[in-house]
C-alpha cells in the first residue's frame, strides 16, 4: 500500500481506503488475440496500429488516472505490471499494488530479433508487450480476489469480454474508450470523464453515482477486418454513471434505473393482448418485462412469450418463423443493444429481416429508459437488418415506451 | 421603437445612451436585429390594449390605492365569516420576517447561499410536526382541498386500492378541488370518491354508516375535525381502527390552530394528516392566506416515498454540530422525473411556511393552549346569544372549536338578507350555507376567533337582533 | 476600453473591486444559529393570547367541557417556550442567512424571471384594505380587488390574444394543470375522451408540462430535440394521431430558443382534432412582440411572480394566469369574475365548469402586484421589458462566450431571445469541474446560485441564467466575471473549485445519505433527535 495511505490508515484507523483495479491494454482492437509466430501475428499487428489502437491504451488510461489524483491519499491502484497498469498508474502519482505476471511475453524487442520485424518500420516506438486475452482475464480475476471495489480499463470491447468472463457483473466495471470503435455500453464517453466517475465512486459522493447494466458486445473480427461490423451480445457488466446532483428545488436526479425499467415493463404487460405472440430481444429492459411475468430471460437471446407463457427460449430466427407461422398476430419488443444504439442488427440478428417483415413493422415496439436514450446524445437508434429496404422503412421516429404511461419520440436511423 | 426612450427606475438600460453601448459591443444597430428570430408573420404588430403608463410612483400608488380602498376590510368591520379561511391575531413579529427583503425576494437559490431559508423550513415543519404529532412533514402546496386529493392520491398508490370513503359534510368547496385531482370516473386512472354519511343532529360522522359503507376496497378513509360545519369529531379513534380493520389508511384533516387543546391526528393513529396552515400568522389576503400540508407516519418508508410533496431532511456536515438542510427522495417529485414523478409540485407557499414558522415559535404550547380555549370560550358565547335571538337557532352539537351553525329559518329572513343588512352594521355575517346544505335551511356558519372580544360579539348580538325582527 | 475583445474585458473585470475589477470580496453571514427547538426556557411567552372574559367564562363555563371525551390534547405539543425578541432574532438572523434575489445578483436564475419586485407594491399588499379581506365578504364591499383582477385579467387577453382568463391557480404549474383538466372536459363534452388520451410536450417544457397532464389521465408522449434545438417537428408529427388531446409546450424554450415554425406544429394539431397550450413561463422576452394567440394556440398561461413582478417569497405563495379562447372559456374554474356595467362580480353559474382547481378566490395578492406593474409600463414599457431582457440576455451571452469552458449547444447562427442554456461540458472535460461545483463557487462572490437545467439534463453540464431587464450593464459584466473567474480558478487548481463554497455559513455537504436512505432521513428534528442523536 502507498505511504500516504498506510500513513491515513495509521492516522484514522476508521479511515475507509476503496481500491481501485486497473487493466490497460496497450494491444486494445483486435480483441486481443495476437500472436507473433510467423508473419501472420506482424500484419495483425500492422492492422491494429493503422487502427490507432495500440498507442492510445496506456496514454488515455493514465489521462483517466490524472483526473483520480485527487483522490490519491483515498484509493489505493490495484493493478499488473508494467504497461498492463503499474507504468501508467506510477505516472499519475500513485503508488500501485502490483499483482501477477504474464503468461508468455513477447516483446517487440525479440519481434525484431527473432522475426526479423523491422519493428521501426512499423511506426512503433519504445516497447510494448503484446498482451493475451489469458493476461486480460487473469489480471481482472485477480483483482477481484484483491477486493477491489471498481474495475476501471483501458481497451476495446475485446478488454470488455475478457474481464467480463472473469468478472461477470460482481464488480462495476468502467471502460476508458481507447482509439476502436466502441460497441459496447461500458464506456465513459472520455478518459477524463471515467476518471470523474471514478473518483465521486470511490470517495468524493458514491451517492451521487449508480450502477446500470452495460451490454459486452462481442465483434465478428472476421467480418470487422473486412469492414463489416457484425456483433453478437457477450454479456454485461455493471457499468458506474453519474446522476444529478439533489440540491436544489429546481434540481433533482433521473428516474432511478431500476424503478424507470420495471415502469416500462408494466407499461408493456398493461397493454399486451392474450392472444398475441411476443417476440422479446435481448436487454435488461426486455428481461424485466420476463421477471415480472416470472418467466426467466434469456440472457442473451431472444425469447417469446405468448399468453404470459414462455412460447420459445433463445430461438433462433427459424424457430421465430416457424412461431410466427403458427401464431400471426405478434408483437416485437426490442430495446437498445450496446453503445451505438442500435435496436436491430446487433446482438438480435435472429430478429431477422423476414421476422419482421412476418410481424409487420407496425408490431414493433420500442423500449428504453429515458437515460438510456439521452445517453445517445442526440445520435438516432439505428437498424441494421440486412435488408436495406426494410431499413429504410424502419427509419424515422420510434414512439420508444419510456415509463407509466409515457413514451418517448425518438429518432430512428441508419 | 419608440420616438421617445422609456426610461423607467425598473429598467435600467432602457437609457439611450447604455443600450447604444452595448448594441455597439454586439455590432447591431438595434434589438429589432435580434427579434428577427420570431417571422413576421407571427410578430405582433398591434398595440396592447393597456391604458398608458402611470409613471411616476406617486401617481401610481394613488391609482392603486385608490382601487383598494373601494374595499371593506375586516378591519374595517366586524368579520364572522370563517369556513376554511379565518381570521386570527397575526403577531406582529411574525409580518416583520416575512417583510424581510431576503426571504420575499428569495426563490430556488442553493443550501448554501439561502441556508436561512431552507433552516427555517426545516424548523416549521419540526413544529408543525409537534402539533400534529408526526415525525415526517412536507413542504406545503396551494391550500388544503388541493392536499386533500393529493392524500386520497397518495393513499391510492399505497395500497393500490382505488376508492377513497370521505364524509358527505365534508367542505363542499374542498370536494370540488379534491374531485378535480382524482379525474372522472370514466378514465382508468381515477380514484373514485364515495360517501358516508353524517348525524344532522351533532354533525359528527355516522359511525354505523361508515361501517356499512367501508369494505376492503377502500384505499383510505377521510374525516375533517374541526369539520366544515365547525364540529369537533368525537370519534377520531374509532375511525381510524374501522379504517385500519379494512386494510384502508386513515387521513385526517384538521385545523393546526386547534392543536394546542385538541388531540392531534398523529396521537389518534391517522396514517395521514392533511389542512391549512392559514390560521397560524397569515393575513386572510381574500383566500390567499392558504397553505394546505401534508404529515405522515415515518415508520415506513413507503409513505415518504409516495409523497407527492417536496420533502426536506437535515443532516450534519462534516463539522460536528453544523447543518444543513437539503431536497429529501427528489427524484421522486415532478421535478426529479417530470411524468414519472408523484403528482406535481410546484411555487406554492413558501413565505407562507416561514410565517407559520415564526407563529409557532411566539406563540408555544401555551399560547396554542390559551388560543384554544379562548376560540371555543367565545365562539360559545356568541352562539348563546345568538341563540337567545328570537327565531333563530343554534345547531349540532356544542362541541366546536370556533365555527357553528345558525339557523335563521325561524326569523323568516334568508341569510341572504340577514348578511345584506349586517352589513349596514357595519358587520360580515357568518358563511350562508343554503346552498351548500339545503337540509340545515337557512343556516349560516359563524366563525368566532380570538381576534374578537366580548364587546364585539355582543355588538354582533344586537345587530343580528335588530335585521332579524 | 471601447476596442477590447470580449475576452479582455471579461479578463479585466474577473478582479476583485480593491483591485479594479467588479467581483465582491464576499463573505456569507455565519451565525451558527442553535435551531428554535432547542433554544428558550420553560414558562417564556412570546406573545400572550386575549383570555376568556370572566363575563363570558361565566356564561358558558369551562372550555375544556366542549371537547368530546378523549378528544382534548394530554401531552402539551413540543413547541419552543421563547420570549418575543429571542424568537424575532432568532429569524432575522436567518433572513440574514438567506441571500434571496433583493441582495445577490439573481442573473442567475434562468427561467424564473428574477426581476425586480417593486416594494411599493409590498405596501399596497400589506394595506388591511387588500390583506384584511375575506374570500366570502360579501362583492359589493370587494370591489376595488375585483376591479383589479378583472382589469389584470383583459391586460393578459390583449398579450395573450386570448378571449378569457382565470387567476385562481396558486402558481404557474397550477395554471397549467388547469389546462390539461380544461382539455379533459373539452373532450368530454364532446365524447371523445374514451379515444384520446395523449397529450405531447417536449423534453425542454417544465416538468409540469408533463406531470400536470399525467395526473389529469393522460398518458404523455415526450418529443427530443433535432440537432438544432427545436422540439423536431417530424417527431411531432408522427407523434400525433387521433388519440391525441393536444400539446403543452414551452416557447421559447428554455434553451432561448424561439421555434420559428410553432404554428406549423398548431397546426398539425389542429388538423387531428386536437388543441395547443403553449407554457408562457418564459413570456419576458416577447410581451408586445409575439402572443400565443397569433400562432394558433388555444389557451396559455403566465406566472405572474416571474414575468408580472410579483415576488417569489421562498417559492411561493405564486400566481398563475390561465387564458384561453371563447370556445374554452366555457370550462374555466368558478368562479369567473365579470363585469357587468361598472359592477364587478363573481360568476359561479358556469355548468360547463371544471369545477375548482384551487379554494375560495386565488392568491390575489399576485395580482394586485402584476395589476400595478403593468399599470407602471403601459404597453410601450412592456415592450420595452421585452427588449431590455432580449439586449441584456445578448450582451450577456457575447461575454460568456468568451470565457474558457462554456459553450452554447443548438441553433449555431441564431440569436437567443432572453435566456440562455450553455453547457460546461468543456470546462469538466478539461479540470474535473463542472456545473454542479462551480455553481457551489459563484455563491462566494455574493452572486445566487446559478440555476443549471430541469431534469433531465438534456444539456450536459448545464446552466442557464437569465438577465431580465432590471439588471445593469454593471450587473451583467458582475456576473460574466463571476463565470470567468470560476473558470481561471478550474484551470489553475481544480481541486478548490471543488471544495467549494469558502465563503458560506456552512462547508460543502458531503454526507449526503440523510437524501435518500430511510435511516438516516429526518424530516423533522423529532425525527433526527431519535434516529440520529438516538434520544427519546
Amino acid at each position: 500500500m502507498g505511504l500516504h495511505l498506510a500513513r491515513l490508515q495509521e492516522e484514522d484507523p476508521e479511515a475507509e481506503v476503496k481500491r481501485l483495479g486497473l487493466i490497460v491494454n496497450p494491444v486494445a482492437g483486435v480483441g486481443g488475440r495476437v500472436g507473433l509466430k510467423g508473419s501472420d501475428g506482424a500484419e495483425i499487428l500492422r492492422r491494429a496500429l493503422e487502427l490507432g489502437a495500440v498507442r492510445d491504451a496506456p496514454r488515455r488510461a493514465w489521462l483517466a488516472l490524472e483526473r483520480l489524483a485527487r483522490v490519491r491519499d483515498h484509493v489505493e491502484v490495484v493493478t499488473w505490471p508494467a504497461e498492463m497498469g503499474e507504468d501508467e498508474a506510477r505516472a499519475a502519482g500513485f503508488e500501485p499494488r502490483v499483482l501477477g505476471t504474464f503468461c508468455g511475453r513477447p516483446t517487440w524487442a525479440a519481434a525484431e530479433r527473432d522475426h526479423g520485424h523491422d519493428v521501426a518500420a512499423l511506426g512503433v516506438a519504445g516497447e510494448f508487450v503484446l498482451t493475451s486475452p489469458a493476461d486480460t482475464e487473469q489480471a481482472a480475476r485477480d483483482l477481484v480476489a484483491a477486493g477491489v471495489d471498481l474495475i476501471l480499463f483501458a481497451g476495446g470491447d475485446g478488454t470488455a469480454r475478457n474481464i467480463c468472463n472473469a468478472v461477470g457483473a460482481g464488480v462495476p466495471v468502467i471502460g476508458v474508450p481507447a482509439g476502436v470503435k466502441i460497441h459496447s455500453a461500458v464506456y465513459a464517453t472520455t478518459p477524463a470523464a471515467a476518471g470523474d466517475v471514478a473518483a465521486l465512486f470511490l470517495h468524493e459522493r458514491p451517492a451521487a453515482v449508480r450502477l446500470r447494466e452495460g451490454e459486452v458486445m462481442d465483434i465478428d473480427e472476421e467480418a470487422f477486418r473486412e469492414n463489416r461490423v457484425s456483433a453478437q451480445l457477450f454479456g454485461y457488466l455493471s457499468v458506474p454513471y453519474a446522476r444529478g446532483l439533489t440540491q436544489s428545488a429546481k434540481a433533482g436526479g433521473v428516474a432511478g434505473e431500476e424503478r424507470a425499467l420495471n415502469d416500462v415493463a408494466t407499461e408493456v404487460i398493461r397493454d399486451m393482448s392474450p392472444g398475441a405472440l411476443y417476440i422479446l430481444g435481448p436487454g435488461t429492459t426486455t428481461r424485466t418485462i420476463m421477471t415480472r411475468l416470472g418467466l426467466e430471460k434469456t440472457l442473451l437471446g431472444v425469447d417469446a412469450v405468448l399468453g404470459g407463457a414462455l412460447a420459445g427460449r433463445d430461438v433462433t430466427e427459424e424457430g421465430l418463423l416457424r412461431l410466427l407461422q403458427a401464431h400471426p398476430a405478434a408483437h416485437i419488443v426490442v430495446t437498445v443493444i450496446g453503445g451505438q444504439g442500435h435496436i436491430f442488427g446487433r446482438g438480435n440478428q435472429q430478429i431477422s429481416a423476414p421476422v419482421i417483415r412476418r410481424v409487420g413493422v407496425a408490431g414493433i415496439t420500442v423500449i428504453a429508459t429515458q437515460t438510456k436514450l439521452l445517453s445517445l446524445e442526440g445520435r438516432p437508434l439505428l437498424v441494421d437488418t440486412g435488408d436495406p429496404a426494410l431499413d429504410a422503412e424502419l427509419c424515422g421516429y420510434a414512439k420508444v415506451v419510456t415509463g407509466l404511461g409515457e413514451r418517448t419520440m425518438y429518432k430512428v436511423g441508419l | 421603437m419608440a420616438d421617445k426612450p422609456f426610461i423607467h427606475p425598473y429598467i435600467p438600460n432602457s437609457v439611450p445612451a447604455t443600450k447604444e453601448a452595448m448594441l455597439d459591443e454586439l455590432g447591431l444597430s438595434s434589438v429589432e436585429e435580434i427579434y428577427a428570430e420570431i417571422p413576421d408573420r407571427l410578430r405582433f404588430k398591434g398595440t396592447l390594449d393597456i391604458p398608458p403608463a402611470i409613471l411616476a410612483e406617486r401617481d401610481l400608488r394613488r391609482h392603486v390605492q385608490g382601487l383598494l380602498d373601494k374595499n371593506i376590510s375586516s378591519v374595517d368591520y366586524l368579520n364572522f365569516c370563517g369556513a376554511g379561511c379565518w381570521q386570527h391575531h397575526v403577531p406582529s413579529i411574525v409580518d416583520e420576517v416575512i417583510n424581510r427583503a431576503e426571504f420575499v425576494s428569495a426563490y430556488c437559490g442553493g443550501e448554501y447561499s439561502d441556508l436561512g431559508k431552507y433552516l427555517t423550513r426545516f424548523e416549521f415543519n419540526s413544529m408543525l410536526g409537534e402539533l400534529l404529532d408526526y415525525a415526517a412533514v412536507a413542504n406545503p402546496i396551494y391550500d388544503w382541498g388541493d392536499v386533500a386529493g393529493r392524500a386520497f392520491r397518495m393513499a391510492r398508490r399505497i395500497t393500490g386500492r382505488d376508492k377513497v370513503l370521505v364524509p358527505s359534510h365534508m367542505s363542499p368547496m374542498r370536494l370540488m378541488e379534491a374531485r378535480t385531482l382524482c379525474q372522472p370516473e370514466a378514465m382508468v386512472g381515477s380514484t373514485k370518491l364515495r360517501f358516508f354519511e353524517w348525524d344532522r343532529d351533532t354533525g359528527m360522522v355516522d359511525l354505523d354508516d361508515l361501517r356499512t359503507k367501508l369494505d376492503d376496497s377502500f384505499a383510505a378513509v377521510y374525516w375533517e375535525s374541526p369539520g366544515y360545519l365547525g364540529t369537533i369529531e368525537a370519534h377520531g379513534a374509532e375511525i381510524v381502527k374501522i379504517a385500519h380493520e379494512h386494510g384502508a389508511l386513515a387521513i385526517a384533516g384538521v385545523d393546526p390552530i386547534t392543536l394546542g387543546v385538541l388531540v392531534p391526528p398523529g396521537a389518534l393513529g391517522a396514517d395521514i394528516a392533511c389542512g391549512d396552515i392559514q390560521g397560524l400568522g397569515m393575513h386572510m389576503h381574500a383566500g390567499g392566506g392558504c397553505s394546505g400540508f401534508i404529515a405522515f407516519r415515518d415508520d415506513d418508508p413507503v409513505f415518504a416515498e409516495e409523497c407527492p410533496l417536496e420533502l426536506y431532511t437535515v443532516m450534519e456536515t462534516a463539522t460536528p454540530g453544523q447543518y444543513a438542510v437539503a431536497e429529501a427522495l427528489a427524484e421522486r417529485t415532478s421535478y426529479g422525473a417530470r411524468d414519472q414523478g408523484k403528482d406535481w409540485v410546484g411555487t406554492a407557499s413558501g413565505l407562507w411556511t416561514i410565517a407559520a414558522a415564526v407563529y409557532m415559535a411566539v406563540m408555544g404550547p401555551q399560547g396554542f393552549k390559551d388560543l384554544g380555549e379562548t376560540c371555543i370560550a367565545r365562539s360559545h358565547y356568541a352562539a348563546k346569544l345568538l341563540g337567545e335571538i328570537p327565531g333563530v337557532r343554534i345547531k349540532l352539537s356544542p362541541s366546536f372549536f370556533k365555527e357553528f351553525v345558525v339557523d335563521f329559518d325561524g326569523t323568516g329572513k334568508t341569510v341572504a338578507e340577514v348578511n345584506k343588512k349586517l352589513l349596514g352594521h357595519q358587520i360580515f355575517g357568518g358563511k350562508d350555507l343554503s346552498a351548500e346544505f339545503p337540509e340545515l335551511g337557512q343556516s349560516a356558519l359563524y366563525c368566532v376567533t380570538e381576534y374578537y372580544d366580548q364587546a364585539d360579539i355582543e355588538t354582533l348580538a344586537a345587530a343580528v337582533e335588530e335585521v332579524t325582527a | 476600453m471601447k476596442d477590447e475583445t470580449p475576452q479582455e474585458k471579461v479578463a479585466r473585470l474577473g478582479r476583485l473591486r480593491r483591485d479594479g475589477g467588479v467581483l465582491h470580496d464576499y463573505q456569507a453571514p455565519r451565525w451558527d444559529e442553535p435551531f428554535i427547538m432547542e433554544q428558550g426556557s420553560p414558562g417564556e411567552r412570546g406573545v400572550l393570547v386575549p383570555l376568556a372574559e370572566d363575563d363570558v367564562t361565566a356564561a358558558v363555563g369551562e372550555a375544556a367541557d366542549y371537547i368530546p371525551e378523549g378528544m382534548s390534547r394530554a401531552a402539551a405539543p413540543d413547541l419552543p417556550e421563547m420570549s418575543q425578541y429571542q424568537v424575532l432574532r432568532h429569524y432575522l438572523r436567518y433572513s440574514q442567512m438567506t441571500l434571496g434575489m433583493d441582495l445577490g445578483s439573481d442573473i442567475s436564475e434562468g427561467t424564473c424571471t428574477m426581476k425586480y419586485s417593486p416594494k411599493m407594491h409590498e405596501e399596497l399588499i400589506r394595506g388591511h384594505k387588500a390583506a384584511d379581506l375575506h374570500p366570502w365578504q360579501d362583492e359589493e364591499t370587494m370591489q376595488g380587488l375585483l376591479a383589479i383582477v378583472y382589469e389584470t385579467g383583459q391586460y393578459l387577453k390583449s398579450i395573450s390574444g386570448m378571449d378569457a382568463f382565470t387567476l385562481q391557480p396558486g402558481g404557474g404549474s397550477h395554471a397549467v394543470f388547469t389546462n390539461a383538466c380544461v382539455m379533459r372536459r373539452y373532450f368530454e363534452a364532446k365524447g371523445e375522451l374514451d379515444q384520446r388520451n395523449e397529450m405531447i410536450t417536449t423534453i425542454f417544457s417544465h416538468p409540469c408540462d408533463a406531470a400536470t397532464p399525467m395526473v389529469a389521465g393522460f398518458k404523455v408522449i415526450t418529443v427530443m430535440p433535432d440537432e438544432n434545438g427545436y422540439p423536431d417537428l417530424a417527431a411531432f408529427k408522427a407523434a400525433v394521431s387521433e388519440k391525441t388531446v393536444g400539446c403543452m409546450i414551452t416557447n421559447p424554450e428554455d434553451t432561448g430558443i424561439y421555434n420559428p415554425q410553432i404554428d406549423k406544429y398548431v397546426e398539425v394539431l389542429h388538423e387531428a382534432g386536437a388543441l395547443a397550450f403553449t407554457d408562457q413561463a418564459n413570456a419576458n422576452g416577447i410581451l408586445g412582440f409575439a402572443r400565443a394567440r397569433d400562432a394558433g394556440f388555444d389557451a396559455c398561461h403566465f406566472n405572474l411572480h416571474k414575468t408580472f413582478s410579483s415576488p417569489h417569497g421562498c417559492e411561493g405563495p405564486a400566481t398563475g394566469a390561465y387564458l384561453c379562447t371563447d370556445e374554452l372559456a366555457k370550462y374555466l374554474p368558478v368562479p369567473l369574475v365579470t363585469k357587468v356595467g361598472d359592477n364587478y362580480h363573481l360568476d359561479y353559474d358556469r355548468p360547463e365548469s371544471i369545477g375548482r382547481v384551487r379554494g375560495f378566490l386565488g392568491n390575489w395578492m399576485g395580482v394586485i402586484r402584476a395589476y400595478a406593474w403593468i399599470r407602471t409600463m403601459g404597453p410601450e414599457g412592456l415592450k420595452e421589458v421585452a427588449e431590455i431582457s432580449v439586449l441584456n440576455n445578448n450582451y450577456l451571452d457575447n461575454l460568456l462566450m468568451a470565457v474558457k469552458g462554456v459553450s452554447r449547444p443548438y441553433a449555431e447562427g441564431h440569436r437567443r431571445l432572453d435566456q440562455v442554456r450553455y453547457s460546461l461540458e468543456q470546462l469538466k472535460e478539461d479540470t474535473g469541474v463542472g456545473t454542479e461545483a462551480l455553481r457551489d463557487r459563484m455563491v462566494d462572490f455574493g452572486i445566487q446560485s446559478m440555476w443549471m437545467s430541469h431534469h433531465p439534463w438534456v444539456v450536459p453540464e448545464p446552466f442557464t441564467p437569465e438577465p431580465c431587464e432590471t439588471y445593469s450593464k454593471d450587473d451583467l459584466d458582475e456576473w460574466a466575471a463571476v463565470i470567468k473567474k470560476g473558470s481561471d480558478e478550474a484551470y489553475a487548481d481544480a481541486q478548490f473549485v471543488l471544495d467549494a463554497p469558502h465563503a458560506q455559513p456552512i462547508e460543502q455537504m458531503r454526507r449526503t445519505e440523510a437524501m435518500e436512505d430511510p435511516k438516516e432521513w429526518a424530516f423533522t428534528w423529532r425525527a433526527y433527535k431519535r434516529k440520529i442523536l438516538k434520544q427519546k
